[in-house]
């Protein structure tokens, strides 16, 4: 704790204090102390079931953590609902994708958020063009390849879905992006669009978690690399003072960071 | 972009070729069965089911079946435009017979005249003071009747995490209890003019022209309005349209809450067409409006469905149980084919699903 405290909080876009999330009995995040600075990239790494989606889903709103404190952009929050998040600039590809297999790409890039042309609550008319035009430039942007927009989800290729969710992220302007093993589904090709597009929010400075089991990828994108390990931070490594081995060794617990040392 | 490829990222894509509606399946369906009913007609009972063989040449049709059929359709029609819209966010609605019975009654109760060929209303549930009221107050009273049915399904649905079959099949048996208990069991009878006029109005197409109406409004919202895109996403992924932001709980209630209100308003109009009120009105319409749904193309697993499906999917219903009728089968035998329909519209549902199931 004591090594990440910062003088300066001015530039820290993400924090979270002693995060905790519970299951019943399954301690699934135990204590994250978590730091992102503005236009920082990071990852997250660690094995299956280390906690690394489930600190995603606190710090978005679609869980209520047990204990432990969320700042985000100079304030503490707690999101009481996904839209909350998305309304304080938090976008999200989730590892599940939240993708509703039955509607259409457009419908999908803007569920929730759904463009209008005559306001009138629940009943506002939805302006189906804009949205059209607007996934048109959004998957351009992305390099996404799907032959036909009206397609429902339910007839799409793994892939394709996980370039549909991608594509929902860069079509929102955010505060802060966050992808749960985006690439996970995805080809060469894609992959590489996939890492484009996160390069280009590293140049206009936006910050980004980035959950992934791929090292090649995590040691080309990110600044730093945080390991979780059963529900705990064990390392925070700077990119240029670690390698994949020794990143691997914090995985499978063969290392711990010395300040997480009462945490192993 | 050249002509046959509109995809994006260079895949091919034929945008000429349209998929397949479902709509056009089931308008298929529908001519397909009128024309086993005509075959058997003619071959039985040597008689035309909806043309006029009769000799009578001032019209193609058989138009007292043929209203039949459209009037029967439409009362029940009108819940089972409030059912689609349930199914299609994942959920099931059975209280809206129940609904429709309580409704009644209390409608009614507030319908009354206070004289009936000059003595006084032998059927008189509240004194003269709550008789002869402008129309406007039973149909305010049975909507907000609906209205509050369904506004209880759906908060218990959206809030309490009960399965929307137990909180409905509840409110079923409840509403029930109210209908019955409003009179004790008597009916009500002996609405005024402009009650009558709910049912009747219009050399008797009102209850047609009041289903079409909300059939293209609800088409309408279901398709253009963020309210309907809402109700898909829930119905083919709840989880996905809570992560998405979309209000879940919030949604449900008033997804319940319009169900209701459709319900009352085929109250209202059954109520006046038949010009009185009984405790027993509506039972099994729940069942009828799921089935004229699920024939229409609503799958029960949420998600897909349309007010057109539905449309066409009541007539098909109609269309079968007059043909029954007409082929002069047995209520007994109407019944059994009525579950068989519904059983069979469910299969071919799981059945049109399964090619594409890549998950559930
Ligand atoms: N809703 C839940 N109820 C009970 N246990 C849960 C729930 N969600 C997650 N868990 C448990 O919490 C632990 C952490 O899960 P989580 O999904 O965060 O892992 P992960 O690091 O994202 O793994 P992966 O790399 O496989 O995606 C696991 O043991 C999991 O079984
Ligand atoms: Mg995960």
């Amino acid at each position: 704790m004591s090594k990440l405290k910062l003088q300066d909080t001015g530039d820290i876009i993400l924090e979270t204090r002693d995060l905790t999330k519970r299951y019943g009995g399954i301690h699934a995040l135990e204590g994250a102390n978590f730091i992102l600075r503005k236009g920082e990239h990071v990852a997250i790494m660690g094995d299956n079931g280390a906690g690394k989606s489930t600190f995603v889903r606190q710090i978005t709103g679609v869980e209520q953590h047990t204990r432990g404190d969320i700042i985000f952009n100079g304030k503490s929050v707690r999101f009481e609902n996904p839209m909350d998040a998305r309304e304080a600039g938090i976008e999200t590809v989730f590892q599940t994708l939240a993708l509703a297999d039955e509607l259409d790409v457009p419908d999908n890039l803007f569920l929730g958020r759904e463009l209008v042309k005559f306001r009138l609550g629940p009943f506002s008319i939805l302006d189906y063009k804009a949205m059209r035009e607007r996934t048109l430039q959004a998957l351009e942007k992305t390099g996404v390849k799907i032959p036909n927009l009206r397609n429902t989800i339910r007839h799409m290729s793994g892939g394709q879905r996980q370039c549909v969710a991608i594509a929902r992220t860069a079509t929102f302007h955010s505060k802060l992006t966050i992808m749960d093993e985006p690439t996970a589904a995805l080809g060469v090709q894609e992959t590489a669009q996939v890492e484009n597009i996160v390069r280009t929010l590293k140049e206009q400075g936006e910050p980004l978690i980035l959950i992934s089991h791929n090292m090649r990828q995590v040691f080309d994108l990110v600044d730093r690399i945080v390991v979780f390990r059963r529900g705990r931070i064990v390392a925070n490594l700077n990119k240029h003072e670690t390698d994949g081995q020794d990143v691997v060794a914090y995985i499978t617990g063969a290392k711990t960071g010395e300040e997480y040392q009462d945490a192993a | 972009m050249a002509e046959v490829s509109h995809g994006i990222g260079g895949l091919k894509f034929d945008a000429s070729k349209k998929t397949w509606p479902n709509e056009l399946n089931i308008f298929m369906a529908l001519v397909l069965i009128v024309v086993i009913f005509e075959a058997l007609g003619a071959m039985l009972m040597g008689q035309s089911l909806l043309f006029d063989s009769a000799g009578r040449f001032d019209s193609i049709f058989n138009e007292a079946r043929l209203y039949i059929i459209i009037l029967q359709v439409s009362i029940v029609g009108i819940i089972a435009i409030g059912v689609t819209q349930v199914i299609i966010s994942g959920g099931i609605d059975l209280s809206s017979g129940s609904i429709v019975g309580a409704t009644a009654m209390i409608a009614m109760s507030f319908a009354q005249t206070e004289l009936v060929n000059g003595n006084p209303n032998p059927k008189a549930i509240f004194g003269p003071a709550l008789m002869d009221l402008p129309v406007i107050i039973p149909i305010l009273v049975g909507l907000a009747c609906g209205l509050f049915a369904g506004l209880v399904n759906g908060l218990l649905i959206a809030y309490t995490r009960i399965p929307p079959f137990i909180a409905t099949l509840g409110m079923m048996v409840t509403a029930r209890g109210i209908a019955k208990w409003w009179s004790k069991g008597q009916p009500i009878s002996f609405p005024t003019q402009d009650y009558a006029v709910i049912g009747n109005g219009l050399g008797g197409w009102m209850p047609v022209v009041i289903f079409i109406v909300l059939a293209i409004l609800f088409q309408f919202i279901l398709k253009y309005t963020v309210y309907g895109k809402h109700t898909y996403a829930i119905g083919s992924n709840e989880e996905a349209a809570r992560m998405s932001g979309i209000k879940v709980g919030r949604h449900k209630v008033l997804v319940y809450a319009i169900a209701g209100s459709l319900a009352a308003i085929a109250a209202l109009v059954l109520s006046s067409k038949n010009l009185t009120a009984q405790a027993g009105m509506g039972i099994m319409y729940e069942l009828d409006a799921i089935a004229m749904a699920v024939i229409g193309g609503v799958s029960l697993s949420g998600g897909r469905g349309s007010i057109v499906g539905t449309v066409l999917g009541a007539l098909i219903f109609g269309v079968i149980i007059s043909g029954f009728t007409f082929l002069r089968l047995d209520a007994y035998y109407q019944e059994m084919v009525k579950g068989g329909i519904i059983v069979g519209a469910v299969v071919l549902d799981q059945w049109r699903q399964r090619p594409s199931a890549s998950r559930s």
